[in-house]
């Protein structure tokens, strides 16, 4: 699925099972997500009419080659990232059918990003109905961080991948299979630059930024933060024992992306945690507008 | 970024056409790839000659359309070119701005036989 980091295809597993569909394929073979299966034809038909256009079954001789007998112009219009666009577009569609609000967490290693995440959980699971998706490329050290809060997790191991892929994402939730308006967090892995190019089919990015790394971290590797809406400055707790300018850092993460929502938090100590949790509180109430539930039958089985 | 892989998902979309518009050999293939995609393009020659080889596509040229940076500057209320995500306003110096296009990396068409 990597096409832009150079992750091995077929690495991947989702708690200890290969993603690949358990055919016995190279690991090299390029077609590994082209078996003739379900949900690869749902999502071929419903995304390639609506999104880019396909010009198939053009006759001959575009304009860029004339006199030319032998060649044709192959109009493909594609995406070189579309089969993973395509996989998040219908990851979209699933979690829109469930009333789903979906955060895509993103960072560089050691933000803190689980620590975090495991006390967001403690303190919102009684309120609501939470999921987890942990990716890292080994162990699954995480998830069972994750799970003694007793939030339902599953690990992906991408093996030598550097991101997740809406691929994983679609097995991951077919087999985590979270309820109707429930908040699914996805933690991707520690990595600023692969992850901004890969849509999951999630509602935001969110981007956890530790003061203990430079405040320039937004200029150095834009294309994140410009992905992401909303920013968590992390272990804010720390401010007076680094020099680290927060003016300057909301400065260059503003410069990138003007949009940028930015929260101060201390998953240590709490501070500002509540602000994060009225975010995700509001963004849920907005995924649920015009959402129809689905009859008790179908919040079961996998929409797809 | 990663260009071996780009040029192996080029790969891939080309395989995958040639099986559904049945042709055999591909001679020119042309790309789209912005400004802002991150894509850097002599690697990406580099890389596509290396991995096209002994494939049906070994050999072909590879057209690249650059299509540049654009952003709405929100001070100005127009739209201004940009070489980088946070680039300033070249009229006004504001970082009000927002990216209109420059981040695409699209396999446009192929001549093929």
């Amino acid at each position: 699925m990597c096409t832009v980091c150079g992750c091995g295809e077929g690495e991947s597993r989702i708690e200890g099972q290969a993603t690949d569909h358990s055919h016995d394929h190279d690991h090299d073979h390029p077609h590994t997500h082209d078996h003739p299966h379900s949900h690869d034809h749902d999502h071929a038909h419903t995304h390639n009419h609506d999104g880019d256009h396909h010009h198939y079954g053009h006759g001959p001789a575009h304009a860029h080659a004339p006199g030319m007998s032998q060649t044709r112009m192959v109009q493909i219009e594609q995406d070189i990232l579309g089969k993973n666009n395509e996989y998040a577009q219908a990851n979209r569609k699933l979690f829109g059918s469930r009333g789903m609000l979906t955060l895509n967490l993103v960072s560089s290693p050691g933000s803190g990003k689980t620590s975090l995440l495991t006390r967001t959980l403690s303190d919102l699971k009684q309120e609501l109905s939470l999921a987890v998706i942990e990716g890292d490329q080994e162990t699954s050290n995480d998830a069972e961080r994750i799970r003694a809060t007793g939030v339902s997790a599953i690990q992906i191991n991408t093996g030598k991948g550097c991101h997740l892929d809406a691929h994983q994402i679609g097995h991951a939730v077919e087999q985590l299979n979270p309820q109707q308006r429930s908040v699914l967090f996805i933690e991707n892995v520690g990595n600023l630059v692969c992850p901004a190019a890969f849509d999951l089919g999630e509602a935001s990015k969110v981007a956890i930024l530790s003061i203990t790394e430079g405040e320039d971290k937004p200029i150095k590797y834009p294309d994140m933060f410009h992905a992401a809406d909303l920013l968590l400055l992390n272990k804010i707790d720390l401010l007076p024992y680094l020099n680290f300018d927060i003016d300057q850092c909301i400065e260059y993460a503003r410069r990138v992306n003007p949009g940028i929502q930015i929260l101060q938090v201390s998953a240590t100590t709490g501070a500002g945690m509540q602000d994060w949790y009225e975010w995700i509180r509001l963004a849920r109430q907005t995924r649920l507008i015009g959402y129809k539930p689905q009859q008790a039958t179908a919040a079961s089985t996998p929409a797809r | 970024m990663h260009e071996m892989s780009l040029c192996e998902g080029i790969l891939q979309v080309i395989e995958a056409e040639s099986a559904r518009q049945g042709f055999n050999k591909v001679k020119t293939v042309w790309l789209e790839i912005g400004d802002l995609s991150g894509v850097e393009i002599e690697s990406m020659r580099f890389c596509y000659d290396a991995v096209t080889r002994n494939s049906l596509a070994q050999g072909s040229s590879l057209n690249i359309i650059n299509l540049p940076g654009q952003a709405w500057c929100m001070q100005c209320s127009k739209a201004v070119n940009v070489k980088q995500r946070f680039d300033e306003c070249p009229d006004c110096g504001s970082y009000q701005l927002q990216v209109t296009s420059g981040d695409e990396m699209r396999i446009k068409e192929l001549e093929v036989e």
